[in-house]
């Protein structure tokens, strides 16, 4: 089991406010994703349910049961951290050990559960290494695995990836997928990398100066952001948005369209403009794009579009995927 | 890399330093080494010329040359285990956040800018004395008629006992900037695998020390082994007189420059033994 419930969740250092509360319901199993800008106070809300924070007020319950006041350790969760925070002194297995020892579990035990986890995480060979001679990605491997060895309720995965590169970052990605399905265990997974937060979460915590401005699966957020500022964070390329006069007649402060939804036709679109730059990547082509009374857009074309820079050009928005703001930044109906 | 030319250049513009250090080093080794296969004692100017090895065989059987060997290598070894063992728990200790910390890590480093000769002498005179001293006064409060006379008593112990008053803050200071170098999110590592505090201490913090505490005992050694103002100030030459010592009365009481050469030679054979052994230790630890 492993349900995690923030009620009320406050976090100040003296006047300064990281996380006014934070309501928030996670289900056994799940994988949720605490995604945001850096200082949204995504790292902090991950601590203060790891234990790592005392909270200001408010109240933490893991499987019921209220931990506010419990140590790190006695909420039986597990942390891989950013840096990967190995013990540089000892061997790889005792690091995986280590949290073992330190509860006590007698040694044949231990040396089952090592043996077992370095055979899921691909280390046996290097179990008598110590961190300094492995590599970014089998560092993260062991940090991994000290944490499954606990047999934890929940693991808490605080920016993971961030110090790997390109592609190992891809496959440690799948990786943590793949161990999230084997396992079935409630997984928090903090990143300010939204692509990782698609791909990964089955939930999405976007976060944004402390306050949780949306929860909801990947497609929810990108097909109803209900603020301005996930529907700008959700998405890539960002989203784009019109306001004034434009705005104003569909009765909107601010209106928002995705690259993806405007089609480019010969005439008769709604905004005419010229070419300003075109990104082509193969797959796509990424225009951007002058259009008078819209402003500057970026749209996207299919990857063999030929249009160059300077070529005027007609778009159209798929209407039914226009997003509406009122003043404030909140959502409006579909109207 | 740099080109053949440049190196030449870095050579010649070094060479005029290296030249003024070797001989500030090699000329009173050269001339030790002369005086110590000399006879030269002042009190007998007459008698001169090659001693061959007699002035290191009559060092060696001097009464006081194992004894103060001895006294040597325990002045070393006590203050060395006192400033290590109490330098990691005062470093602990200004680790924590307490009100006016500051001021007390900058008063900390004070002992260790005081004149040997100026602490010994208040350590002597206002702190240890059997009559007007802080010690004594202590015991007279509870009831003691006699209090203790520290050097003539425990001679060896009042020595360690300024030196490594001397030396705690130095190795306080080095392991406390150590402390403050561990990683935070290993502590907090430490904190969710559930390490009670001595656990934490044993497995994560001493670990993380062992580099600097070599380093504090090398740099230790070195200057233990020359300990001198100590001893002269408090007069306990003669009880608790390390080698330092004995050269020094061979030079000033005996008045035997070849013997106190002779002398200084072994000192600086026992240094360099110690300091070997050392060396090899630290790399060990500095390999890891």
């Amino acid at each position: 089991m492993g349900t995690i419930s923030l009620k009320k969740v406050r976090k100040a250092f003296g006047d300064v406010v990281i996380i006014p509360g934070a309501d928030l319901d996670i289900k056994d199993g799940e994988f949720i994703v605490f995604v945001g800008p850096s200082g949204c106070g995504k790292s902090t809300l991950l601590r203060l349910i790891a234990g790592l924070e005392d909270m200001t007020s408010g109240k933490i319950e893991i499987d019921g049961h209220d931990v506010t006041d419990v140590a790190p350790a006695g909420r039986e969760l597990a942390m891989v951290f950013q840096s990967y925070a190995l013990y540089p002194h000892m061997s790889v297995r005792n690091n995986i050990a280590f949290p073992l020892k330190m509860a006590k579990v007698d040694k044949g035990e231990i040396e089952k559960k090592i043996a077992h986890a370095a055979e899921i995480l691909n280390l046996t060979e290097y179990l008598d290494r110590k961190p300094g001679q492995l590599s970014g990605g089998q560092r993260q491997r062991v940090a991994i695995g000290r944490a499954i060895v606990r047999e934890p309720k929940a693991f808490l995965f605080d920016e993971p990836l961030s110090n790997l590169d390109a592609a190992l970052r891809v496959n440690m990605r799948v990786f943590i997928m793949q161990l999230h399905k084997n396992l079935a265990t409630t997984m928090i997974y903090v990143t300010h990398d939204q692509v990782e937060a698609m791909t990964m979460a089955d939930r999405i915590v976007v976060l944004n100066k402390g306050t949780i401005e949306q929860v909801g699966s990947p497609l929810e957020l990108y097909n109803k952001p209900r603020s301005l500022f996930v529907a700008g964070f959700i998405g890539s390329p960002k989203m784009n948005f019109i306001s004034g006069k434009e705005a104003a007649q569909l009765d909107a402060h601010t209106i928002g369209i995705r690259p993806e939804h405007i089609d480019v036709t010969a005439s008769k679109g709604l905004w005419n403009g010229t070419i300003l730059l075109a990104e082509h990547l193969g797959s796509d082509s990424f225009l951007h794009v002058d259009a008078s009374d819209a402003g500057r857009l970026v749209v996207r074309a299919p990857g063999e579009f030929a249009g160059k820079p300077g070529d005027k050009i007609s778009l159209k928005p798929v209407s039914d995927r226009l997003h509406r703001f009122d003043s404030a930044g909140l959502a409006l109906a579909r109207g | 890399m740099a080109t053949r030319q440049a190196q030449a250049l870095g050579r010649l513009a070094l060479a005029p330093s290296v030249i003024a250090l070797a001989a500030w080093s090699f000329v009173p080794l050269a001339l030790t080494i002369y005086f110590a296969f000399l006879r030269y004692n002042l009190q007998d100017p007459d008698n001169t010329g090659w001693a061959g090895f007699s002035n290191f065989y009559y060092f060696f059987k001097d009464p006081y040359f194992l004894k103060d060997l001895i006294n040597t290598l325990l002045l070393v070894g006590s203050v060395i285990v006192t400033t290590v063992v109490g330098g990691v728990l005062l470093a602990l200790l200004l680790d924590q956040p307490f009100w006016g910390r500051g001021i007390v890590r900058l008063l900390m480093i004070s002992p260790f800018f005081i004149m040997p000769t100026v602490s010994s002498l208040v350590w002597k005179n206002l702190i240890m004395h059997p009559v007007f001293g802080l010690l004594a006064g202590i015991q007279r409060l509870f009831g003691a008629h006699q209090p203790i006379d520290w050097f003539g008593t425990y001679p060896r112990f009042s020595v360690a006992l300024i030196v490594s008053w001397q030396w705690l803050p130095y190795a306080a200071l080095i392991l406390l900037t150590a402390l403050q170098s561990l990683d935070e999110e290993q502590k907090d590592a430490a904190a969710m695998d559930g390490a009670p505090p001595l656990s934490y201490f044993y497995h994560i913090v001493l670990p993380h020390l062992a580099r600097p505490i070599t380093v504090v005992i090398l740099i230790e050694t070195i200057f233990l082994l020359n300990i001198f103002a100590e001893i002269k100030v408090t007069s306990v030459g003669g009880f608790a007189g390390n080698l330092t010592y004995l050269v020094f009365s061979q030079l000033n009481d005996a008045t035997d420059v070849g013997m106190a050469a002779a002398g200084g030679l072994v000192a600086v054979v026992l240094a360099n033994i110690v300091s070997a052994f050392l060396v090899r230790m630290v790399g060990k630890n500095l390999e890891a």
